[in-house]
């Protein structure tokens, strides 16, 4: 999970990472109200989970609350690059003497963390790995171990910055490590990391993305989720915590596993160019271990969505075994009732293939038809759904 | 020839008295794979019950640990069904008793907690400078050379015993292969997991199988 800009900033606060003052505000009122109570010269920053925000005029400086209240009218609302701008974060105008760069990810190719470095900060850290390489530094960072002062003497030597100014970055750099590993990250980043007028250090712009499998161990993180999204389903799924994506088509598809469920929309696909160019109406997978009660939401989601015909549910038994699946979708049926109108068809495969057949055999739901192989439910659903277009 | 699991591949279970580890184990033992026991700290010194291949019943010791679990039994690969916020512990115990191939089931594993443990991994060496442990997955189905042993949560009945190797990221779509290529069978069948950090590769499963020459299609 991407964090927004304010979000990141509340976190380094917390770890003891030197931030200015920033209050987010969603109208301008509230934005007018957060400039009176910092002071001075703010800035109001749009809150989206995209770069280049400030080529997009999502970020002004203001020098009085007025000014703050009608940037903040500008800005909300606002549509960058497709995403639009619901928050604003007032935050402290900063006394920016030198502009430097700063992150530390997982390095899936190394199965390890990775921190990057550069005193030229303030660009697009892509640009610069392309145009100046030998100015960002990367170092390898042990899992075991962190970003330990030791290896934050290491990052800024190999970033060549000078003496006076390393012994003021490397106690900032502990703590980003700090942020990384005790909140679960997957990315912090901080662009820029600058040096005031004062020669403070402070980290003025943050990323964070959050590792969702650690949710359990970190109570306030599931606050921090946003859970607006542009499509009413995918919402809906989301409250589910359902792995759905919409996508433009006629038939809709529930399988386990997200190898097997993009398979399944390839072999619908190819299906539905005899029947009608018929296509895949959504992704949906249930995942491991899924309940009766999860299939019902999913079964909810997708019968729910008015371009689906039909609906192909294709389960592979694993851990998840087949009867579970049949009784999942026998109760979410019940569940359904009379709001349940679309035909279903179901294969299912692997452990426990009898138990499952047999359970959705006694059931004889009229909705339901059962199919042997991948490819022939796929064409059963696919003729389905364009016979009832 | 099947890599890294064969029918004398001795195994112990890491949660064999949880709800998945029950099930598996009977499944494992059930497609002939060598179970000799399993661990479970607040159970040590009790037995659980169970049938092999031919419907015999067989009692398994549950150890306190798997150093235990290893010298008791001679075991050389563990199999971990431990829920995710204790499986970090729970692998890092079997690579400090040395197992030589640990199969991480477990989906929903924070990935530090894998970046740790591959750490941990990679640290501890043998003589020749490699890893003493293999890790296959976490968030994986496991591995299974059919017909000789199952190490994972594949239904083992999809395939038979062929002559194709098989490594995949993907669960079910890797049945769904097996099952198609069922009439061919397999050696081993691999599924690494999904997971950002994963203890093999597909490039790791590839070198043991020896190929000296790229598979041309025909």
């Amino acid at each position: 999970m991407d964090l927004f800009e304010y979000q990141a900033r509340d976190l380094f606060e917390k770890h003891g990472v030197p931030v200015l003052a920033g209050i987010v505000a969603t109208t301008p009122e509230e934005a007018k109200a957060a400039a009176e109570k910092i002071g001075g010269v703010t800035v109001v920053k749009a809150q989206v989970k995209v770069g280049g925000r400030g080529k997009a005029g999502g970020v002004k400086v203001a020098k009085t609350a007025d000014e703050a209240y009608q940037y903040a009218k500008d800005i909300l609302g606002m549509d960058i690059k497709g995403h639009t701008v619901h928050r604003v974060m007032i935050a402290e105008g900063a006394d920016i003497a030198e502009e430097y760069y700063f992150s530390v990810l997982l390095d899936r190719a190394n199965r390890s963390y990775l921190a990057m470095c550069s005193v030229e900060g303030g660009m697009e850290i892509e640009q610069l790995a392309v145009e100046r390489p030998e100015a960002l530094a990367k170092v390898d960072v042990n899992p075991a171990e962190g970003i330990t002062e030791a290896k934050a003497r290491e990052i800024v030597e190999q970033a060549k910055f000078d003496a006076e100014t390393a012994e003021k970055v490397i106690p900032v750099l502990v703590k980003l490590g700090e942020v990384y590993t005790k909140e679960d990250t997957t990315l912090v980043e901080v662009n820029p990391l600058v040096k005031t007028g004062n020669g403070d250090i402070l980290a003025l712009d943050g990323k964070v993305s959050l590792d969702d499998n650690a949710e359990f161990r970190h109570e306030d993180h599931a606050a921090l989720a946003d859970k607006s999204s542009a499509d009413p389903l995918e919402e809906k799924a989301k409250e589910n915590d359902l792995n759905y994506v919409k996508l433009d088509g006629e038939v809709g598809i529930i399988g386990n596993g997200a190898g097997l469920v993009m398979s399944t929309l390839d072999v619908v696909a190819y299906a539905g160019e005899k029947h009608g160019n018929v296509k895949p109406a959504n992704f949906l997978d249930i995942g491991g271990g899924a309940s009766a009660e999860v299939m019902a939401a999913g079964l909810d989601v997708i019968l729910n969505d008015p371009q689906v015909k039909s609906v192909f549910v294709n389960v592979f038994g694993g851990i998840t075994a087949c009867d579970a699946v049949a009784n999942g979708i026998v109760k979410a049926l019940e569940i359904l009732g009379d709001s349940a109108t679309k035909p279903i068809v179901v294969r299912l495969d692997g452990n426990n293939v009898e138990e499952g057949r047999q359970i959705l055999a006694d059931a004889n739901h009229p909705l339901v038809t059962s199919a042997e192989t991948m490819d022939s439910g796929a064409d059963k659903a696919a003729e389905l759904a364009h016979s009832a277009k | 020839m099947s890599i890294f699991l064969n029918k004398d591949s001795k195994v112990i279970v890491q949660g064999i008295t949880g709800g998945e580890g029950t099930k598996h184990t009977a499944r494992m033992l059930a497609a002939g794979t060598q179970v000799l026991g399993g661990v479970n700290a607040r159970k040590a010194g009790t037995t659980v019950q169970h049938k092999d291949k031919d419907g015999q019943d067989v009692e398994l010791p549950v150890f306190g640990s798997v150093s235990e679990a290893v010298s008791e039994t001679g075991a050389n690969a563990s199999i971990v069904f431990v829920p995710p916020a204790f499986c970090k512990d729970a692998v890092i115990e079997a690579i400090d008793a040395e197992v030589p191939l640990i199969v991480v089931i477990t989906e929903g594993i924070p990935v530090q907690d894998s970046a740790e443990f591959w750490a941990h991994a990679k640290a501890n060496t043998g003589a020749d400078g490699k890893p003493k442990s293999r890790i296959i997955g976490p968030n994986c189905p496991g591995i299974i050379s059919p017909e000789e042993s199952l190490l994972g949560i594949t239904p083992a009945n999809i395939t038979g015993k062929g002559k194709l190797g098989l490594v995949s990221k993907s669960g079910t779509l890797t049945y769904q292969m097996m099952y198609e290529l069922r009439d061919l069978g397999f050696t081993t069948a691999i599924g690494i997991g999904g997971d950002p950090v994963i203890g093999t590769t597909h490039i790791d499963a590839w070198k043991p199988s020896r190929l000296t020459r790229r598979p041309r299609p025909s």
